[in-house]
């Protein structure tokens, strides 16, 4: 159990970099999944061959039934699950790892007067580290999400065609060197058959959650975007227009005021047609 | 799985002084070997030798046909690997303390050292700064000795990898049979010996397999991209070093020049080349260095006949001294373009 301490570790430094659904995601990883596959369903699946019973003294009989039956173990497909839905993670924070030193690097440049002075601002993080998910690490973010969807399904629809998702207390079993048609008896089908559910329910909830934060993401930047391009300030390259809504907001207006008072201060005479300010503007002094 | 703490430990030490490269290999060395060694192939090959059955009743003859299928168990023939594929990666870290705690004694007696002479100690320290192990922001430098080591360590790595590879093939290759067998005695005839969980264990067997190639081919990555960036710093110090020198030589090759530059004045009202081209004889002519001449000529030409057009007279008539700033003030002023790219490529020298 000890083992998921380095996993544990560097999802928990993903965190401050996530969206509140990301964080909500790893929290259900973390407690569901984690903690229930090692407090739980691995004593569930200790006995799992030893208690693997066929009715027939043919050495090696058994062996090979079991591996019919059972070619990995549930325990194992869920460790490999847990382990490839958080790569995509890992690969994120990677990259958000790299942009922060980079604009640590950048402020430190800045801060120290002997530096070249370099027109670049920090673009992503501010002084405490926080960084604002927007350009590159938005896509790099929505593609890990992306993989985690794909990935995700994937098992969820291996396990079915794997095991199906109820577990049976006998399998026939007729490979060599059984002699025939034997009967293999399973341990614990029912405590099984439980923790399957489970482990598909939580399963089912992550995949759930990764489309929901994809979504969301999706909707902010596109509402994000689409309200830059309504609000339009008027200036000689776009007048007004008499249907367009006048001044939604206070900020607007004084974004408009700023751009007038700029204009009166270029112009000469202040004139109020648009074309006239133009020619003014373009012609140079 | 308590033992891996001690190895984790000092790996994450050594990440901090990695390429970006190192550590992605780190990472995938503690999650896809470590973490899935222990937590789920311990306990895949956890019942193989009470879950191996033989045809007979005959005693011992189980136990020496486990033993005659499997010398070596998979998960410890995984363990050595690990093991040794991370020791030279310990070595280099090694090496960054040993150069750290030096640097560090130094200092020590720098401070204890008293002033006997400023220069003297001004020499020290300047000799100091530029075997300095750690840059301004006191990260270490990855230069000379310490680049040796690094580059030693990954060849050693790439190395102990293949050779894993390679072994384990010709131990038991790529997969698991459910059935093998055996006839070593005592065991009275030849006897099927079957495994427990072949399958499963081949499905471990070809992730870690894979694992260790992503790993191998990381580490030719990084030799890849740490020589290709070696190699076009080297070419970018080098170019910016000839840049240097060759105002250097020009500015050397006016001042001893200055005694004759009246005499040459006097001559002709065409614009000279610079003259004494036994001057620049001194120096090795090499196509790079004499385009910088070249075009330190034009600038100084273009300099020269600007300042005759105000009143070349008053210049002619002036003395030695003054004159030997003109012009090397020239070469100064003139320079300048090429002090910028020499403070570039001198910057990032000091990065990996």
């Amino acid at each position: 159990m000890g083992d998921w301490g380095i996993l544990s570790t560097l999802l928990e430094r993903v965190q401050s970099h996530s969206t509140v659904i990301g964080k909500i995601w790893m929290s259900v990883l973390f407690l569901f999944r984690i903690m229930v596959l090692g407090a739980g369903a691995e004593s569930v699946w200790g006995d799992e061959q030893s208690d693997f019973i066929c009715n027939t003294q043919q050495p090696g009989c058994e062996n090979v039934c079991y591996d019919w039956v059972f070619p990995i173990s549930h325990i194992r497909f869920w460790v490999l699950q847990i382990l490839f839905v958080s790569t995509p993670t890992l690969v994120y924070l990677g990259h958000a790892m790299h942009v922060i030193q980079k604009e640590n690097k950048l402020r430190e440049q800045l801060a120290s007067p002997d530096g070249p002075p370099k027109l670049k601002q920090p673009k992503y993080s501010d002084e405490k580290g926080h960084v604002k998910i927007k350009g590159n690490l938005l896509g790099s973010y929505l593609t890990q999400l992306i993989f985690k969807i794909i990935i995700e399904a994937g098992f969820i629809v291996g396990q079915y065609y794997l095991y199906g998702f109820v577990m049976v207390p006998m399998f026939p079993c007729s490979k060599k060197p059984c002699p025939f048609t034997v009967e293999c008896y399973m341990s614990r089908p029912t405590e099984k058959t439980i923790f399957i559910i489970f482990m598909l329910v939580v399963a089912c909830v992550s995949l759930l959650l990764n489309i929901i934060e994809l979504f969301y993401l999706i909707g902010t930047r596109v509402k994000r975007g689409s309200r830059r391009r309504v609000q339009r300030v008027t200036t000689a390259e776009n007048p007004a227009s008499l249907s367009g809504p006048r001044w939604p907001t206070t900020e607007d207006a004084l974004r408009q005021n700023k751009m007038n008072m700029e204009m009166e201060n270029y112009s000469l005479g202040g004139s109020l047609d648009g074309a006239k300010e133009e020619k003014r503007l373009l012609s140079g002094h | 799985m308590a033992d891996w703490n001690f190895l984790g430990k000092l790996l994450e030490s050594a990440q901090v002084h990695s390429t970006v490269v190192g550590k992605v290999w780190l990472t995938v060395l503690f999650i896809f070997r470590i973490l899935v060694l222990g937590a789920a192939a311990e306990k895949v090959w956890g019942d193989e030798q009470s879950g191996f059955t033989c045809d007979t009743k005959q005693p011992g003859c189980q136990n020496v046909c486990y033993d005659k299928t499997f010398p070596i168990s998979h998960t410890r023939f995984w363990v050595m690997q690990i093991i040794f594929v991370s020791t030279p990666t310990l070595i280099y870290l090694g090496h960054i303390l040993h150069l750290v705690r030096m640097e560090e004694k130094e200092n020590q007696k720098l401070k204890d050292l008293p002033i006997k002479n400023e220069k003297q100690q001004e020499l020290i320290s300047n000799k100091h700064k530029r075997t300095s192990v750690k840059d301004n922001q006191g990260h270490v430098r990855l230069q000379g000795a310490l680049l040796r080591t690094y580059v030693f360590n990954i060849i050693f790595k790439t190395l102990f990898e293949v050779a894993f590879i390679v072994a384990q093939y010709f131990l038991y290759g790529f997969e698991l049979k459910p059935m093998y067998t055996c006839d070593r005695w005592p065991c009275p005839n030849m006897v099927n010996c079957y495994i427990s969980r072949p399958t499963e264990k081949t499905v471990f067997i070809l992730f870690m397999l894979g694992v260790a190639s992503v790993s191998l081919l990381l580490n030719l990555v990084e030799m890849y991209h740490l020589g290709f960036k070696k190699c076009h710093q080297g070419l970018r110090y080098r170019r910016s070093k000839m840049e240097r020198e060759a105002p250097k030589a020009l500015s050397e090759g006016v001042v001893p020049f200055v005694p004759n530059y009246t005499y040459f004045t006097g001559h002709s009202t065409m614009p000279e080349p610079f003259p004494a081209d036994s001057k620049y004889s001194i120096t090795e002519p090499n196509s790079a260095y004499s385009k910088v001449v070249y075009k330190q000529n034009r600038d100084n030409m273009a300099v020269e006949r600007k300042g005759r057009s105000e009143g070349d007279d008053s210049e002619k008539t002036k003395t030695s001294n003054p004159v030997t700033e003109a012009p090397v003030e020239n070469q100064r002023r003139n320079s300048q373009s090429s002090k910028y790219s020499n403070n570039k490529g001198r910057l990032d020298d000091l990065k990996i």
